[in-house]
């Protein structure tokens, strides 16, 4: 299953037509201890570098973009017991949202796990 | 065009701390804060939060604008203090400190600041953010006679923590017969410096004024201690919030005056009584007859932080705003300030604040948060 990173530190898992949707783990690090998240409703229409969700660390709020254009299948519920999650493990069951896409195009112009690598050993 | 011919275009360029390279190498993540470099955070906000309510933690808080008076007497020093702040200076004891208000000419909070009788002098601790005006606003109203010395060759530190007092005596021992807001001059390895038993975090604590070239040695000195760590902004803000203590430029600014912000404990009694302070008139008008609006604490329902500037609600009526707020690590849950109504005040009313369209139910509750632990007396 490949593994599609943005600019703004999210990271997007393509199964066929769906997707998952999560911020990475340079990220999670960035933004230190996180209190609360809000992901979209079911049903959301998304489209690419839009506003998603919203993650709140002790410090601040941040907004979470959407990687690709689409509709939101399902939120991770588990988030909102323990936001904690996504400290602890970023990039599995810290996920942020399900989503359908509706351009697979949008992808090629998202960065890989090496590129993405480079990207962030930049910053 | 060079770097220096843009500096002088824009704003002054970000200054470095004394102990910035320390910081850096403890692991700080460093941020512009008050025009400084200044650690944000170490290992975490929530850890290091914790880490001061149960050990001890220290804080680089040299940004703040250290002054000292002088003239004549004590008194005439006193006396012109008193012309601008509301505080009873004149019967502050040598060794003793109060926290007080710099006032505008309406009785709006210019700064909030902690005053000191050194004992032949007056000591100043002043807002990092602030300090240029409020040393400019000084330098205007106090008499020729006074003298202000704006103190740049000394840093500030703060050891704040159940276990601050036992880590501090090993290097400074006559701390542990200090009680809150009491200072003293001391010595340490050859350097002269001043300790007082304060702090903003509401936990017991210390603040170390302390030459520039000593301060490494002496926050290793610290930090070598397995009670001691060294703690960023984030925490010094989340446990002053807890500590139901005010941040200039957040929670006080030069609209809302004393009353306004529940600080009417900083209006000595002798100055209530005698006035002569800047904006005497609405303060006491609003000490006795109550103000329109109050500074009050907000209990958050649920887990969605209330940050500054959520607009607060009652129904579809707007009355008011927050002005900090975010999630208490202590407390478990977020908690926030913020200005509302007098008729809104009362613990126990229930308000809404708005979060991105969102209602969050809030209820005024008494601060502080987290219980004071000042030691306020010795053997009791």
């Amino acid at each position: 299953m490949p593994r599609y990173y943005t600019e703004e530190h999210e990271w997007i898992d393509v199964d066929g037509d769906v997707a998952t949707v999560g911020i990475t783990d340079f990220a999670q690090g960035q933004l230190g201890d996180i209190v609360f998240v809000e992901v979209p409703d079911t049903g959301a229409e998304l489209s690419q570098g839009g506003d998603a969700a919203v993650v709140e660390s002790v410090k601040a709020a941040s907004d979470v973009y959407a990687p690709v254009d689409g509709v939101v299948t399902e939120g991770n519920g588990q988030l909102e017991e323990d936001p904690a999650l996504v400290n602890s493990d970023p990039e599995g069951e810290g996920w942020f949202f399900r989503m359908t896409l509706s351009d697979k195009s949008q992808l090629d112009a998202l960065m890989n796990a090496t590129a993405y690598k480079a990207f962030c050993d930049d910053l | 065009m060079t770097e220096s011919e843009q500096a002088g275009e824009e704003a002054a360029p970000t200054a470095t701390l004394p102990l910035d390279a320390w910081h850096r190498a403890k692991g700080g993540r460093m941020v512009e804060f008050a025009g400084y470099w200044m650690p944000i955070q170490y290992e975490g906000i929530m850890a290091e939060h914790l880490w001061v309510r149960e050990n001890a933690g220290l804080f680089d808080v040299s940004h703040m604008g250290q002054l000292m008076l002088w003239g004549d007497t004590d008194q005439a020093v006193a006396d012109a203090l008193e012309a601008l702040v509301p505080g009873d200076i004149s019967a502050l004891k040598a060794g003793r400190m109060r926290y007080s208000l710099l006032l505008a000419e309406d009785g709006g909070i210019l700064d909030d600041l902690m005053i000191t009788n050194e004992g032949g002098r007056f000591g100043i601790v002043v807002n990092g953010a602030v300090k240029w005006d409020d040393i400019a606003h000084l330098r205007e109203h106090l008499p020729d006679d006074i003298t202000l010395n704006h103190n740049e060759d000394f840093g500030l530190l703060a050891l704040q923590g159940p276990k601050a007092v036992d880590a501090l005596a090993r290097l400074v021992p006559e701390v542990t017969g200090m009680v809150f807001m009491q200072a003293i001059a001391a010595t340490w390895n050859d350097h002269p410096i001043g300790i007082s038993r304060s702090g903003y975090t509401g936990e017991d604590g210390f603040e170390i004024s302390l030459p520039n070239e000593a301060m490494g040695a002496f926050a290793d000195a610290l930090c070598g201690m397995e009670e001691v760590k060294p703690i960023g902004l984030g925490a010094r803000d989340s446990l002053r919030l807890e500590a139901g203590l005010p941040l200039y430029g957040h929670d006080l600014d030069p609209d809302i005056d004393p009353i306004e912000a529940d600080l009417g404990f900083a209006i000595s009694k002798r100055r209530r009584e005698e006035g002569g302070f800047p904006g005497a008139a609405r303060i006491l008008g609003h000490y006795t007859d109550g103000s329109p609006r109050k500074r009050v604490g907000l209990l958050v329902d649920g887990k969605l932080p209330v940050r500054e500037g959520a607009k607060l609600f009652d129904g579809e009526r707007e009355i008011g705003v927050v002005t900090s707020g975010g999630f208490a690590p202590s407390v478990g849950a977020p908690i926030a300030m913020g200005y509302v109504p007098r008729d809104h005040a009362a613990p126990g009313t229930a308000i809404a604040a708005e979060v991105r369209g969102k209602r969050v139910l809030c209820t005024v509750t008494a601060m502080p948060f987290v219980p004071h632990k000042y030691v306020r007396k010795q053997g009791g």
